[in-house]
């Protein structure tokens, strides 16, 4: 049996496979259930760190700008993204608003940020100290509740059903986010978790 | 990529007296309780995995019940006030023709829940019992539930962003409903209960055939 650290067990069924079988640049499949393991790609914790850079401004670009405006019947009303949220926030309904703000905007970019701390000393050369670990550990277990794609969706549907009632307008703030979710789709394609943790780790050498 | 590499075939961390980090992957001996590389928690398989399946599932179907039962948009308008719930929603959008979004609404908050809460359950049931279904269709549902799960939560966005634009006044207006909080819950719910599934149990009945 070769040393641990060549080893690596697929996440879903335990299986052993070694490291050193992964060609440079392949995608592994586990050879009993066929789960994606890694995605080893040359170069791309730099990718990764500018497309988690360019989807932090984005959003908060997002957060700045107006986001929507509706007019009917000669009265308007126009909402950045966190009024939208807010629109829940009257008596009853306050945790939702709450966890809404949370899935489309804080936990979107706490993992945007944790992402960028975490790969930064990667790119620069240093060494990765617990701190990144922590970051990236955070980054991976926030990914499941960061939805501001599915928010994309849901304006999509809104927009469908309102149109029949009053006439809306695009803000900045629409355009980034449409752009942020087409960057955050590329980047989950680019991320390697076990490959950032490879290179996380210090204690091998 | 053939043979060399694999410990006599294909043999799971387990049976190999190692213990598999979930969080990173490093492999340590089985008696380490922490992971050197990543720090986390070492764990053969997820501990108490079926009981917390069964308990988030469980808080999922309950709250589901009012999601479709209460309404989940109040509209008023100059002429009318109205209530939609979620299958109201669905047809009000098949009367006015909007057939594309009216499917999109109705398989991401009807068939999807409905569809998870079965699966998660179908699977939860078939460890360590005779399954219907082989070990890799099971572990094709294990993955699409994980992978669809989140994308429920459409119809509450649809909800927080007819409410915030149309706020005009007496003209038109909509507010969310007492089922949209009850359906976010259910969402998370089962978001959770798919999480503390451990597909590692689908396979484990192979070694135990292995070990008679
Ligand atoms: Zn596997
Ligand atoms: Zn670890």
């Amino acid at each position: 049996m070769g040393p641990l650290e060549d080893l690596i067990a697929c996440p879903h069924c335990d299986t052993l496979h070694n490291y050193s079988d992964v060609p440079e640049g392949a995608q592994a499949h586990c050879r009993k259930c066929g789960a994606v393991m890694l995605t080893q790609r040359a170069a791309s914790v730099a990718i990764v760190l500018s497309l988690a850079l360019s989807s932090f401004l984005l959003m908060i670009a997002a957060i700045s700008f107006p986001f929507l405006g509706v007019e009917a019947g000669g009265l308007s009303n126009g909402t950045s993204l966190l009024g939208t949220v807010m629109a829940f926030s009257d008596d009853y309904a306050l945790p939702l608003a709450i966890a809404v703000a949370a899935f489309i905007v804080f936990i979107p970019l706490t993992r945007l940020g944790a992402l960028i701390v975490a790969v930064t000393p990667l790119v620069l050369d240093r060494t990765p100290r617990s701190l990144h670990k922590r970051a990236f550990g955070l980054a991976e277990q926030l990914r499941p509740w960061s939805m501001a794609e599915i928010f994309v969706v849901g304006v999509a549907v809104a927009l469908v059903k309102i149109t029949a009632l009053v006439s809306v307008t695009y803000g900045l703030a629409f355009w980034a986010l449409a752009g942020l979710v087409v960057l955050s789709f590329w980047q989950d394609t680019l991320i390697c978790r076990y490959t950032v943790w490879r290179a996380l780790d210090t204690s091998r050498d | 990529m053939a043979g060399a590499g694999y410990i006599s075939g294909l043999t799971t961390a387990r049976a190999a007296g190692l213990v598999a980090c979930e969080r990173c992957g490093q492999v340590h001996q089985r008696q380490n309780e922490v992971c050197r590389r990543c720090g986390a928690q070492l764990h053969s398989r997820k501990p108490d995995s079926l009981q917390k399946v069964w308990a988030w599932w469980l808080a999922g179907v309950i709250t589901f019940i009012p999601a479709n039962i209460y309404p989940m948009l109040l509209t008023s308008t100059l002429v009318e006030r109205s209530e939609s719930t979620i299958i109201g929603g669905v047809f009000e959008l098949i009367h006015y023709g909007s057939y594309g979004i009216a499917a999109i609404v109705f398989i991401a908050s009807i068939v999807i829940p409905l569809l998870k809460f079965f699966i998660i359950a179908y699977l939860a049931l078939s460890v360590h019992r005779h399954a219907l279904l082989s070990q890799h269709r099971r572990h094709q549902l294990f993955v699409f539930v994980e992978f669809i799960g989140r994308w429920s939560m459409i119809d509450i966005f649809v909800v927080a962003v007819l409410a915030a634009l149309v706020q005009l006044d007496t003209v038109a207006a909509i507010n969310p409903g007492i089922a949209a909080i009850n359906f976010a819950l259910a969402v998370v719910f089962t978001m959770f209960s798919a999480q503390s599934f451990d597909p590692r149990l689908i396979w484990d009945e192979n070694e135990a055939a292995a070990d008679d």
